[in-house]
Protein backbone atom coordinates (compact mmCIF):
# COMPACT_ATOMS: atom_id res chain seq x y z
CA UNK A 1 0.00 0.00 0.00
CA UNK A 2 1.42 3.03 -0.87
CA UNK A 3 1.71 6.31 0.85
CA UNK A 4 -0.86 8.32 -1.42
CA UNK A 5 -3.33 5.28 -0.46
CA UNK A 6 -2.68 5.40 3.10
CA UNK A 7 -3.03 9.12 3.63
CA UNK A 8 -6.59 8.42 1.28
CA UNK A 9 -8.19 6.19 3.67
CA UNK A 10 -6.25 6.42 6.72
CA UNK A 11 -5.64 10.40 7.46
CA UNK A 12 -9.90 10.69 6.99
CA UNK A 13 -10.74 8.15 9.29
CA UNK A 14 -8.23 9.23 12.05
CA UNK A 15 -9.26 12.80 11.39
CA UNK A 16 -13.09 11.74 12.10
CA UNK A 17 -12.02 9.52 15.00
CA UNK A 18 -9.64 12.29 16.72
CA UNK A 19 -12.84 14.84 16.26
CA UNK A 20 -14.75 11.98 18.17
CA UNK A 21 -12.40 12.23 20.75
CA UNK A 22 -12.50 15.37 21.35
CA UNK A 23 -16.19 16.05 21.22
CA UNK A 24 -16.31 13.32 24.13
CA UNK A 25 -13.78 15.19 26.05
CA UNK A 26 -16.02 18.57 25.40
CA UNK A 27 -19.17 16.11 26.15
CA UNK A 28 -17.56 15.04 29.77
CA UNK A 29 -17.21 18.93 30.41
CA UNK A 30 -20.58 20.17 29.52
CA UNK A 31 -22.80 16.97 31.13
CA UNK A 32 -20.40 16.76 34.31
CA UNK A 33 -20.64 20.59 34.85
CA UNK A 34 -22.89 20.85 37.22
CA UNK A 35 -22.37 17.45 39.28
CA UNK A 36 -18.62 18.43 39.24
CA UNK A 37 -19.66 21.93 40.70
CA UNK A 38 -21.92 20.58 43.21
CA UNK A 39 -20.20 17.39 44.30
CA UNK A 40 -16.34 18.29 44.19
CA UNK A 41 -16.06 21.89 43.89
CA UNK A 42 -18.32 22.83 46.91
CA UNK A 43 -16.07 22.79 49.16
CA UNK A 44 -13.38 24.81 47.32
CA UNK A 45 -14.39 28.12 46.93
CA UNK A 46 -12.56 30.17 44.16
CA UNK A 47 -12.01 27.31 41.45
CA UNK A 48 -11.57 28.17 38.09
CA UNK A 49 -12.21 26.64 34.78
CA UNK A 50 -9.02 24.88 34.79
CA UNK A 51 -10.08 22.95 38.60
CA UNK A 52 -13.84 22.82 36.43
CA UNK A 53 -12.67 20.93 33.68
CA UNK A 54 -9.89 18.43 35.31
CA UNK A 55 -12.65 18.12 37.93
CA UNK A 56 -15.36 17.25 35.15
CA UNK A 57 -12.82 14.25 33.77
CA UNK A 58 -12.39 12.56 36.97
CA UNK A 59 -15.58 11.88 38.55
CA UNK A 60 -16.17 9.74 40.44
CA UNK A 61 -19.80 8.47 39.11
CA UNK A 62 -19.60 10.92 35.98
CA UNK A 63 -23.07 11.16 33.62
CA UNK A 64 -20.53 10.59 31.30
CA UNK A 65 -17.01 9.53 31.13
CA UNK A 66 -14.22 10.78 29.56
CA UNK A 67 -12.42 8.58 27.52
CA UNK A 68 -9.20 7.95 29.46
CA UNK A 69 -11.55 6.87 32.26
CA UNK A 70 -13.16 4.55 30.53
CA UNK A 71 -9.60 3.28 29.00
CA UNK A 72 -8.34 2.84 32.27
CA UNK A 73 -11.35 1.24 33.58
CA UNK A 74 -10.82 -1.04 31.11
CA UNK A 75 -6.60 -1.81 31.57
CA UNK A 76 -7.86 -2.25 35.64
CA UNK A 77 -10.80 -4.76 35.01
CA UNK A 78 -8.93 -6.59 32.36
CA UNK A 79 -5.29 -6.92 33.89
CA UNK A 80 -5.65 -6.72 37.68
CA UNK A 81 -7.29 -9.57 37.68
CA UNK A 82 -7.11 -13.80 36.97
CA UNK A 83 -8.35 -14.13 33.37
CA UNK A 84 -10.99 -17.01 35.52
CA UNK A 85 -12.23 -14.65 37.92
CA UNK A 86 -15.30 -12.91 37.40
CA UNK A 87 -13.95 -9.44 38.33
CA UNK A 88 -12.39 -9.49 35.21
CA UNK A 89 -14.05 -8.16 31.87
CA UNK A 90 -11.88 -10.22 30.19
CA UNK A 91 -14.04 -13.68 31.42
CA UNK A 92 -17.25 -11.97 30.80
CA UNK A 93 -16.51 -11.43 26.99
CA UNK A 94 -15.33 -14.65 26.76
CA UNK A 95 -18.57 -16.23 28.20
CA UNK A 96 -20.49 -13.80 25.61
CA UNK A 97 -18.20 -14.49 22.62
CA UNK A 98 -18.76 -18.63 23.50
CA UNK A 99 -22.37 -18.39 23.14
CA UNK A 100 -22.38 -16.34 20.10
CA UNK A 101 -19.55 -18.58 18.35
CA UNK A 102 -21.71 -22.16 19.58
CA UNK A 103 -24.82 -20.06 18.23
CA UNK A 104 -23.56 -18.78 15.39
CA UNK A 105 -22.24 -22.12 14.23
CA UNK A 106 -25.02 -24.52 14.97
CA UNK A 107 -27.60 -21.79 13.37
CA UNK A 108 -25.41 -21.32 10.19
CA UNK A 109 -25.55 -25.24 9.28
CA UNK A 110 -29.21 -25.26 10.58
CA UNK A 111 -29.52 -22.76 7.84
CA UNK A 112 -27.48 -24.16 4.94
CA UNK A 113 -29.43 -27.54 5.57
CA UNK A 114 -32.43 -25.61 5.46
CA UNK A 115 -31.84 -23.57 2.35
CA UNK A 116 -30.39 -26.96 0.50
CA UNK A 117 -33.41 -28.43 1.24
CA UNK A 118 -35.84 -25.02 -0.10
CA UNK A 119 -33.65 -25.62 -3.32
CA UNK A 120 -34.24 -29.06 -3.55
CA UNK A 121 -38.15 -28.98 -2.93
CA UNK A 122 -40.77 -26.76 -4.42
CA UNK A 123 -43.32 -27.74 -1.21
CA UNK A 124 -40.73 -26.09 1.29
CA UNK A 125 -39.90 -23.34 -0.89
CA UNK A 126 -43.65 -22.31 -1.49
CA UNK A 127 -44.81 -23.38 2.07
CA UNK A 128 -41.78 -22.16 3.97
CA UNK A 129 -39.64 -19.49 2.55
CA UNK A 130 -42.22 -16.86 2.72
CA UNK A 131 -42.22 -17.18 6.48
CA UNK A 132 -38.52 -17.08 6.91
CA UNK A 133 -38.23 -14.16 4.37
CA UNK A 134 -41.13 -12.59 6.70
CA UNK A 135 -39.48 -13.42 9.62
CA UNK A 136 -36.91 -10.86 8.94
CA UNK A 137 -39.70 -7.40 9.23
CA UNK A 138 -40.27 -9.01 12.60
CA UNK A 139 -38.32 -8.30 15.81
CA UNK A 140 -37.50 -12.06 16.55
CA UNK A 141 -35.21 -11.15 18.98
CA UNK A 142 -38.12 -10.30 21.05
CA UNK A 143 -38.89 -14.05 21.83
CA UNK A 144 -35.40 -14.32 23.39
CA UNK A 145 -37.25 -14.65 27.13
CA UNK A 146 -39.82 -17.34 25.64
CA UNK A 147 -37.03 -19.23 24.82
CA UNK A 148 -34.87 -18.56 27.94
CA UNK A 149 -38.08 -19.81 30.46
CA UNK A 150 -38.62 -22.84 27.97
CA UNK A 151 -34.90 -23.91 28.29
CA UNK A 152 -34.54 -23.16 31.68
CA UNK A 153 -38.04 -25.18 32.62
CA UNK A 154 -36.53 -27.98 30.70
CA UNK A 155 -33.57 -28.04 32.73
CA UNK A 156 -31.10 -26.19 30.49
CA UNK A 157 -28.54 -23.80 32.10
CA UNK A 158 -25.35 -21.81 31.07
CA UNK A 159 -24.56 -21.54 27.70
CA UNK A 160 -27.17 -23.33 25.64
CA UNK A 161 -30.15 -21.15 26.37
CA UNK A 162 -27.70 -18.44 25.15
CA UNK A 163 -26.24 -20.29 22.25
CA UNK A 164 -30.25 -21.08 21.14
CA UNK A 165 -31.05 -17.37 21.32
CA UNK A 166 -28.08 -16.64 18.75
CA UNK A 167 -28.37 -19.90 16.62
CA UNK A 168 -32.34 -18.84 16.01
CA UNK A 169 -30.84 -14.93 15.33
CA UNK A 170 -28.31 -16.17 12.84
CA UNK A 171 -30.51 -18.70 11.14
CA UNK A 172 -32.53 -16.34 9.13
CA UNK A 173 -29.97 -14.27 7.44
CA UNK A 174 -28.44 -17.51 6.40
CA UNK A 175 -30.97 -19.08 5.08
CA UNK A 176 -32.67 -16.27 3.00
CA UNK A 177 -28.72 -15.65 1.39
CA UNK A 178 -28.13 -19.43 0.86
CA UNK A 179 -31.62 -19.95 -0.68
CA UNK A 180 -30.60 -16.68 -2.84
CA UNK A 181 -26.70 -17.88 -3.73
CA UNK A 182 -27.58 -21.66 -4.22
CA UNK A 183 -30.27 -20.87 -6.97
CA UNK A 184 -27.42 -18.16 -8.62
CA UNK A 185 -25.89 -20.51 -10.80
CA UNK A 186 -27.17 -20.33 -14.74
CA UNK A 187 -29.19 -22.12 -16.38
CA UNK A 188 -26.56 -23.17 -18.72
CA UNK A 189 -24.17 -24.44 -16.39
CA UNK A 190 -26.85 -26.70 -14.44
CA UNK A 191 -27.62 -28.02 -18.22
CA UNK A 192 -24.24 -28.94 -18.76
CA UNK A 193 -23.66 -30.49 -15.17
CA UNK A 194 -27.07 -32.57 -16.64
CA UNK A 195 -25.31 -33.63 -19.68
CA UNK A 196 -22.70 -35.12 -17.39
CA UNK A 197 -25.61 -36.87 -15.39
CA UNK A 198 -24.32 -35.50 -12.41
CA UNK A 199 -26.28 -36.53 -9.22
CA UNK A 200 -28.21 -33.57 -7.93
CA UNK A 201 -25.41 -34.45 -4.75
CA UNK A 202 -22.91 -33.87 -7.29
CA UNK A 203 -24.56 -30.41 -8.61
CA UNK A 204 -25.15 -29.09 -5.38
CA UNK A 205 -21.45 -29.81 -4.02
CA UNK A 206 -19.75 -28.85 -7.28
CA UNK A 207 -22.20 -26.08 -8.57
CA UNK A 208 -24.14 -24.86 -6.33
CA UNK A 209 -22.27 -24.30 -3.10
CA UNK A 210 -19.47 -22.71 -4.47
CA UNK A 211 -22.11 -20.22 -6.03
CA UNK A 212 -23.38 -19.67 -3.59
CA UNK A 213 -20.13 -18.62 -1.30
CA UNK A 214 -20.13 -15.19 -2.44
CA UNK A 215 -23.90 -14.32 -1.26
CA UNK A 216 -22.93 -16.64 2.48
CA UNK A 217 -20.37 -14.40 3.34
CA UNK A 218 -22.14 -11.00 3.69
CA UNK A 219 -24.93 -13.07 5.34
CA UNK A 220 -22.41 -14.59 7.99
CA UNK A 221 -20.85 -10.97 8.81
CA UNK A 222 -24.96 -10.00 9.41
CA UNK A 223 -25.58 -13.07 11.23
CA UNK A 224 -22.73 -12.91 13.96
CA UNK A 225 -23.40 -9.30 14.50
CA UNK A 226 -27.15 -10.24 15.31
CA UNK A 227 -25.63 -13.88 17.18
CA UNK A 228 -23.98 -11.33 19.72
CA UNK A 229 -27.04 -9.14 19.97
CA UNK A 230 -28.61 -12.33 20.84
CA UNK A 231 -26.52 -13.86 23.33
CA UNK A 232 -25.93 -10.40 25.40
CA UNK A 233 -29.84 -9.95 25.34
CA UNK A 234 -29.65 -13.71 26.96
CA UNK A 235 -27.64 -12.03 29.63
CA UNK A 236 -29.89 -9.90 31.22
CA UNK A 237 -32.80 -11.70 32.67
CA UNK A 238 -32.56 -12.86 36.12
CA UNK A 239 -29.99 -15.26 37.06
CA UNK A 240 -27.07 -13.87 34.54
CA UNK A 241 -24.32 -14.08 36.37
CA UNK A 242 -21.60 -13.87 33.66
CA UNK A 243 -21.03 -12.17 30.40
CA UNK A 244 -20.84 -8.66 28.80
CA UNK A 245 -24.82 -8.32 29.33
CA UNK A 246 -24.67 -9.00 32.55
CA UNK A 247 -22.22 -6.40 33.44
CA UNK A 248 -24.15 -3.90 31.66
CA UNK A 249 -27.12 -4.76 33.73
CA UNK A 250 -25.16 -4.71 37.27
CA UNK A 251 -23.80 -1.73 35.83
CA UNK A 252 -26.89 -0.03 35.08
CA UNK A 253 -28.27 -0.71 38.20
CA UNK A 254 -25.48 0.48 40.81
CA UNK A 255 -25.01 3.40 39.09
CA UNK A 256 -20.97 2.43 38.04
CA UNK A 257 -21.50 4.53 34.90
CA UNK A 258 -17.74 3.72 33.98
CA UNK A 259 -18.11 -0.01 33.92
CA UNK A 260 -21.27 0.42 32.08
CA UNK A 261 -18.66 2.22 29.07
CA UNK A 262 -16.49 -0.28 29.70
CA UNK A 263 -18.42 -3.19 29.20
CA UNK A 264 -20.00 -1.44 25.84
CA UNK A 265 -16.50 -0.47 24.39
CA UNK A 266 -15.57 -4.15 25.07
CA UNK A 267 -18.66 -5.35 23.78
CA UNK A 268 -18.50 -3.09 20.29
CA UNK A 269 -14.92 -3.99 20.16
CA UNK A 270 -15.69 -8.34 20.27
CA UNK A 271 -18.57 -7.28 17.94
CA UNK A 272 -15.29 -5.74 15.54
CA UNK A 273 -13.49 -8.84 16.09
CA UNK A 274 -15.89 -11.33 15.09
CA UNK A 275 -16.98 -9.68 11.74
CA UNK A 276 -13.29 -9.28 11.36
CA UNK A 277 -12.52 -13.40 11.79
CA UNK A 278 -15.35 -13.66 9.52
CA UNK A 279 -14.13 -11.39 7.15
CA UNK A 280 -10.71 -13.41 7.34
CA UNK A 281 -12.65 -16.70 6.92
CA UNK A 282 -13.95 -15.00 4.00
CA UNK A 283 -10.73 -13.97 2.20
CA UNK A 284 -9.20 -17.36 2.92
CA UNK A 285 -11.89 -19.15 1.55
CA UNK A 286 -12.74 -17.03 -1.44
CA UNK A 287 -9.50 -16.93 -2.56
CA UNK A 288 -8.93 -20.44 -2.97
CA UNK A 289 -11.66 -19.95 -5.70
CA UNK A 290 -10.59 -20.22 -9.15
CA UNK A 291 -11.92 -16.91 -10.35
CA UNK B 1 -58.10 -43.74 23.44
CA UNK B 2 -54.62 -42.71 23.05
CA UNK B 3 -54.69 -45.39 20.13
CA UNK B 4 -57.18 -43.42 18.47
CA UNK B 5 -55.86 -40.25 19.20
CA UNK B 6 -52.27 -41.12 17.36
CA UNK B 7 -54.59 -42.59 14.59
CA UNK B 8 -56.05 -39.46 13.99
CA UNK B 9 -52.83 -36.99 14.14
CA UNK B 10 -51.10 -39.63 11.81
CA UNK B 11 -53.81 -38.66 9.31
CA UNK B 12 -54.51 -35.48 10.04
CA UNK B 13 -50.31 -35.21 9.52
CA UNK B 14 -50.63 -37.14 6.11
CA UNK B 15 -53.50 -34.91 5.31
CA UNK B 16 -51.84 -31.56 5.82
CA UNK B 17 -48.24 -32.76 3.97
CA UNK B 18 -50.64 -33.97 0.94
CA UNK B 19 -52.79 -30.64 0.65
CA UNK B 20 -49.32 -28.61 1.37
CA UNK B 21 -47.68 -30.61 -1.35
CA UNK B 22 -50.57 -30.32 -3.84
CA UNK B 23 -51.29 -26.64 -3.58
CA UNK B 24 -47.08 -25.84 -4.05
CA UNK B 25 -47.21 -28.14 -6.98
CA UNK B 26 -49.90 -26.11 -8.58
CA UNK B 27 -48.90 -23.78 -11.76
CA UNK B 28 -51.57 -21.78 -11.70
CA UNK B 29 -53.15 -19.93 -10.81
CA UNK B 30 -50.88 -16.87 -9.80
CA UNK B 31 -51.77 -17.16 -5.57
CA UNK B 32 -50.89 -20.38 -5.32
CA UNK B 33 -47.59 -19.65 -3.90
CA UNK B 34 -48.90 -17.76 -1.10
CA UNK B 35 -51.66 -20.11 -0.83
CA UNK B 36 -49.52 -22.82 0.07
CA UNK B 37 -48.16 -20.29 2.71
CA UNK B 38 -50.82 -19.48 4.30
CA UNK B 39 -52.22 -23.16 4.27
CA UNK B 40 -48.76 -24.17 5.97
CA UNK B 41 -49.19 -21.95 8.37
CA UNK B 42 -52.80 -22.63 9.28
CA UNK B 43 -51.15 -26.39 10.10
CA UNK B 44 -48.34 -25.80 12.23
CA UNK B 45 -51.45 -23.40 14.14
CA UNK B 46 -53.38 -26.56 14.41
CA UNK B 47 -50.77 -28.84 15.25
CA UNK B 48 -49.82 -26.69 17.90
CA UNK B 49 -53.09 -26.48 19.19
CA UNK B 50 -53.68 -30.36 18.67
CA UNK B 51 -49.99 -31.06 20.27
CA UNK B 52 -50.53 -28.99 23.35
CA UNK B 53 -53.85 -29.77 24.25
CA UNK B 54 -53.51 -33.33 23.66
CA UNK B 55 -49.89 -33.88 25.53
CA UNK B 56 -51.34 -31.60 27.86
CA UNK B 57 -47.95 -29.42 27.74
CA UNK B 58 -48.01 -26.65 30.62
CA UNK B 59 -49.01 -23.35 30.14
CA UNK B 60 -45.94 -22.08 31.12
CA UNK B 61 -44.13 -23.73 28.58
CA UNK B 62 -46.10 -23.25 25.81
CA UNK B 63 -49.42 -21.62 25.50
CA UNK B 64 -51.93 -23.07 22.71
CA UNK B 65 -52.60 -20.60 20.20
CA UNK B 66 -56.43 -20.11 21.10
CA UNK B 67 -55.17 -19.25 24.40
CA UNK B 68 -52.82 -16.62 23.02
CA UNK B 69 -55.87 -15.13 21.27
CA UNK B 70 -58.05 -15.64 24.28
CA UNK B 71 -55.40 -13.82 26.11
CA UNK B 72 -54.85 -11.02 23.73
CA UNK B 73 -58.35 -10.10 23.48
CA UNK B 74 -58.68 -10.17 27.64
CA UNK B 75 -55.75 -8.12 27.60
CA UNK B 76 -56.45 -5.41 24.83
CA UNK B 77 -56.20 -2.44 26.64
CA UNK B 78 -53.08 -3.15 28.37
CA UNK B 79 -51.21 -4.21 24.73
CA UNK B 80 -52.93 -1.12 23.32
CA UNK B 81 -50.86 0.86 26.10
CA UNK B 82 -48.01 -0.94 25.35
CA UNK B 83 -48.06 -0.40 21.78
CA UNK B 84 -49.06 2.83 21.71
CA UNK B 85 -45.69 3.70 24.55
CA UNK B 86 -43.38 1.36 22.73
CA UNK B 87 -44.29 1.80 19.27
CA UNK B 88 -46.29 5.63 18.64
CA UNK B 89 -43.62 7.27 21.04
CA UNK B 90 -40.44 5.41 21.31
CA UNK B 91 -39.78 3.64 17.97
CA UNK B 92 -42.05 6.01 15.76
CA UNK B 93 -40.09 9.24 17.08
CA UNK B 94 -36.71 7.31 17.03
CA UNK B 95 -37.04 5.96 13.58
CA UNK B 96 -37.94 9.38 12.45
CA UNK B 97 -35.48 11.52 14.23
CA UNK B 98 -33.03 9.00 13.35
CA UNK B 99 -33.42 8.49 9.52
CA UNK B 100 -33.65 11.93 9.09
CA UNK B 101 -30.80 12.98 10.87
CA UNK B 102 -28.94 10.07 9.07
CA UNK B 103 -30.64 11.52 5.74
CA UNK B 104 -29.66 15.50 6.56
CA UNK B 105 -26.09 14.54 7.43
CA UNK B 106 -25.87 12.59 4.22
CA UNK B 107 -26.46 15.23 1.81
CA UNK B 108 -24.68 17.87 4.04
CA UNK B 109 -21.30 16.18 3.71
CA UNK B 110 -22.17 15.09 -0.35
CA UNK B 111 -19.60 18.42 -0.85
CA UNK B 112 -16.93 17.03 1.41
CA UNK B 113 -15.47 13.91 -0.01
CA UNK B 114 -12.35 13.97 3.25
CA UNK B 115 -15.64 14.08 5.87
CA UNK B 116 -16.84 11.15 3.67
CA UNK B 117 -13.95 8.85 3.38
CA UNK B 118 -13.82 9.59 7.27
CA UNK B 119 -17.07 8.52 8.13
CA UNK B 120 -18.22 5.79 5.56
CA UNK B 121 -16.03 2.89 7.16
CA UNK B 122 -16.80 4.41 10.79
CA UNK B 123 -20.24 3.97 10.21
CA UNK B 124 -20.19 0.62 8.04
CA UNK B 125 -18.43 -0.85 11.03
CA UNK B 126 -21.26 0.31 13.51
CA UNK B 127 -23.53 -2.20 11.81
CA UNK B 128 -20.97 -5.00 14.03
CA UNK B 129 -21.26 -3.39 17.22
CA UNK B 130 -24.39 -4.46 19.70
CA UNK B 131 -25.55 -0.62 19.87
CA UNK B 132 -28.68 -1.36 21.75
CA UNK B 133 -26.17 -1.77 24.46
CA UNK B 134 -26.06 1.62 24.84
CA UNK B 135 -29.77 1.03 26.27
CA UNK B 136 -28.09 1.32 30.25
CA UNK B 137 -26.61 4.95 29.49
CA UNK B 138 -29.71 5.90 27.71
CA UNK B 139 -32.14 5.33 30.50
CA UNK B 140 -29.81 7.46 33.13
CA UNK B 141 -29.42 9.73 30.77
CA UNK B 142 -32.93 10.56 29.63
CA UNK B 143 -34.73 8.44 32.32
CA UNK B 144 -37.03 5.77 32.73
CA UNK B 145 -39.85 7.12 30.23
CA UNK B 146 -40.18 6.86 26.22
CA UNK B 147 -37.42 9.37 25.42
CA UNK B 148 -34.59 6.89 26.90
CA UNK B 149 -35.47 4.35 23.88
CA UNK B 150 -35.68 7.12 21.88
CA UNK B 151 -32.80 7.84 21.82
CA UNK B 152 -31.20 4.39 21.48
CA UNK B 153 -33.63 4.27 18.53
CA UNK B 154 -32.13 7.50 17.05
CA UNK B 155 -28.47 5.98 17.44
CA UNK B 156 -29.63 2.67 16.08
CA UNK B 157 -30.96 3.84 12.55
CA UNK B 158 -28.86 6.97 12.11
CA UNK B 159 -25.74 4.76 10.79
CA UNK B 160 -27.75 2.60 7.99
CA UNK B 161 -29.88 6.04 6.75
CA UNK B 162 -26.26 7.59 6.41
CA UNK B 163 -24.52 4.80 4.44
CA UNK B 164 -27.59 4.69 2.28
CA UNK B 165 -27.70 7.97 1.41
CA UNK B 166 -24.44 8.39 0.63
CA UNK B 167 -24.47 5.42 -1.36
CA UNK B 168 -27.65 6.59 -3.12
CA UNK B 169 -26.00 10.13 -3.83
CA UNK B 170 -22.92 8.10 -5.51
CA UNK B 171 -25.68 5.78 -7.69
CA UNK B 172 -26.38 8.61 -10.38
CA UNK B 173 -25.20 7.09 -13.55
CA UNK B 174 -22.08 9.57 -15.27
CA UNK B 175 -24.26 10.37 -18.63
CA UNK B 176 -27.21 11.84 -16.89
CA UNK B 177 -24.32 13.60 -15.12
CA UNK B 178 -22.67 15.29 -17.77
CA UNK B 179 -26.02 16.00 -19.15
CA UNK B 180 -27.03 18.08 -16.02
CA UNK B 181 -23.96 19.70 -16.06
CA UNK B 182 -24.08 20.49 -20.38
CA UNK B 183 -27.18 21.86 -19.09
CA UNK B 184 -25.42 24.41 -16.74
CA UNK B 185 -27.29 23.03 -14.10
CA UNK B 186 -26.25 24.29 -10.11
CA UNK B 187 -25.18 21.89 -7.71
CA UNK B 188 -28.71 21.91 -5.82
CA UNK B 189 -30.38 21.50 -9.22
CA UNK B 190 -28.68 18.17 -9.71
CA UNK B 191 -29.02 17.35 -6.87
CA UNK B 192 -32.74 17.73 -6.52
CA UNK B 193 -33.46 16.59 -10.10
CA UNK B 194 -31.53 14.04 -10.42
CA UNK B 195 -29.27 12.65 -7.86
CA UNK B 196 -31.93 12.56 -4.91
CA UNK B 197 -34.50 10.74 -7.38
CA UNK B 198 -31.78 8.14 -7.71
CA UNK B 199 -30.97 8.03 -4.47
CA UNK B 200 -34.70 7.16 -3.61
CA UNK B 201 -34.26 2.94 -3.80
CA UNK B 202 -31.36 3.06 -1.42
CA UNK B 203 -33.39 5.22 1.00
CA UNK B 204 -36.43 3.45 0.96
CA UNK B 205 -34.06 0.33 1.63
CA UNK B 206 -32.70 1.68 4.11
CA UNK B 207 -36.00 3.00 6.04
CA UNK B 208 -37.22 -0.28 5.71
CA UNK B 209 -34.17 -1.93 7.22
CA UNK B 210 -34.53 0.88 9.80
CA UNK B 211 -37.91 -0.03 10.97
CA UNK B 212 -36.91 -3.69 12.05
CA UNK B 213 -34.02 -2.15 14.23
CA UNK B 214 -35.92 0.03 15.84
CA UNK B 215 -38.54 -2.11 17.13
CA UNK B 216 -35.91 -4.42 18.17
CA UNK B 217 -34.21 -1.68 19.77
CA UNK B 218 -37.12 -0.23 21.06
CA UNK B 219 -38.34 -3.41 23.17
CA UNK B 220 -34.83 -4.43 24.24
CA UNK B 221 -33.98 -1.45 25.53
CA UNK B 222 -37.18 -1.74 27.86
CA UNK B 223 -36.00 -4.86 29.08
CA UNK B 224 -32.92 -2.10 30.75
CA UNK B 225 -35.88 -0.23 32.39
CA UNK B 226 -38.50 0.93 31.58
CA UNK B 227 -41.83 2.46 33.23
CA UNK B 228 -44.58 -0.21 33.98
CA UNK B 229 -45.92 -0.04 30.44
CA UNK B 230 -44.55 -0.62 26.99
CA UNK B 231 -44.26 -4.51 24.61
CA UNK B 232 -40.47 -4.82 26.22
CA UNK B 233 -41.88 -4.41 29.93
CA UNK B 234 -44.80 -6.58 29.12
CA UNK B 235 -42.36 -9.17 27.64
CA UNK B 236 -39.91 -9.60 30.46
CA UNK B 237 -42.26 -9.09 33.15
CA UNK B 238 -44.94 -11.28 32.21
CA UNK B 239 -41.98 -14.23 31.03
CA UNK B 240 -40.83 -13.61 34.66
CA UNK B 241 -44.30 -14.11 36.07
CA UNK B 242 -44.80 -17.04 33.93
CA UNK B 243 -47.89 -15.70 32.40
CA UNK B 244 -46.71 -17.22 28.95
CA UNK B 245 -49.91 -16.33 26.77
CA UNK B 246 -49.40 -12.53 27.28
CA UNK B 247 -45.94 -12.54 26.38
CA UNK B 248 -46.85 -14.17 23.18
CA UNK B 249 -49.33 -11.79 22.84
CA UNK B 250 -47.44 -8.97 23.16
CA UNK B 251 -45.01 -10.52 20.18
CA UNK B 252 -47.92 -10.88 18.39
CA UNK B 253 -48.62 -7.02 18.68
CA UNK B 254 -44.91 -6.60 17.70
CA UNK B 255 -44.56 -9.23 14.76
CA UNK B 256 -47.58 -7.63 13.06
CA UNK B 257 -46.74 -4.23 13.96
CA UNK B 258 -42.92 -4.98 11.86
CA UNK B 259 -45.03 -6.39 8.96
CA UNK B 260 -47.50 -3.74 8.57
CA UNK B 261 -44.49 -1.54 8.80
CA UNK B 262 -42.66 -3.15 5.96
CA UNK B 263 -45.88 -3.34 4.04
CA UNK B 264 -46.34 0.39 4.05
CA UNK B 265 -43.24 0.90 3.06
CA UNK B 266 -43.06 -1.49 0.51
CA UNK B 267 -46.01 0.66 -1.10
CA UNK B 268 -44.18 3.91 -0.58
CA UNK B 269 -41.19 2.26 -2.78
CA UNK B 270 -43.21 1.89 -5.29
CA UNK B 271 -44.81 5.32 -5.18
CA UNK B 272 -41.63 6.94 -5.18
CA UNK B 273 -39.50 4.98 -7.31
CA UNK B 274 -41.77 3.10 -9.80
CA UNK B 275 -38.99 3.87 -12.86
CA UNK B 276 -36.84 1.25 -10.67
CA UNK B 277 -35.97 -1.80 -12.41
CA UNK B 278 -36.50 -3.50 -9.60
CA UNK B 279 -39.90 -2.19 -8.63
CA UNK B 280 -40.75 -2.85 -12.60
CA UNK B 281 -39.82 -6.10 -12.74
CA UNK B 282 -42.20 -6.87 -10.21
Amino acid sequence: MGIRVAMNRVLPVATVLAALLLLWYAGAVGLNASGAIERVLSNQPGWTTADLVAATWAMERPVLPAPHQVALDLWHSTVDWPLDSPRNLLYHAAVTAQSTLVGFVLGTLLGMLLAAAIVHSRTLDRALLPWIVASQTVPVLAIAPIVLVILGSLGFSGVAPKAAIAMYLCFFPVTVAMVQGLRSPQRIETELLHTYAATRLQALWMLRLPAALPFLFPSLRVAIAAGLVGAMVAELPTGAQAGLGARLLTGSYYGNTVGIWSALVLSALLGLGLTAAVAGVERLVLQRRPA
Amino acid sequence: MTATLWLLSALALVLAVWSVRRLAALETPRWAGSASAVLFGGWVLFFWQAGVTAFEVPRVLLPAPLAIAQSLWDHAATLGRDFVQTVLKAVLFGWVLGSALGFAVGVAIDRLPFLQRGLLPVASLTSTVPLVAVAPIMVMWFGFEWQSKAAVVVLMTFFPMLVATLAGLQAAGRIERELMHSYAASYTRTLLDLRLPCAVPFIVSALKVNATLALIGAIVAEFFGSPTVGLGFRISTEAAKMNMALVWGAIVVAAVTGSLAYALLVRLERRLAFWHPSVRSR
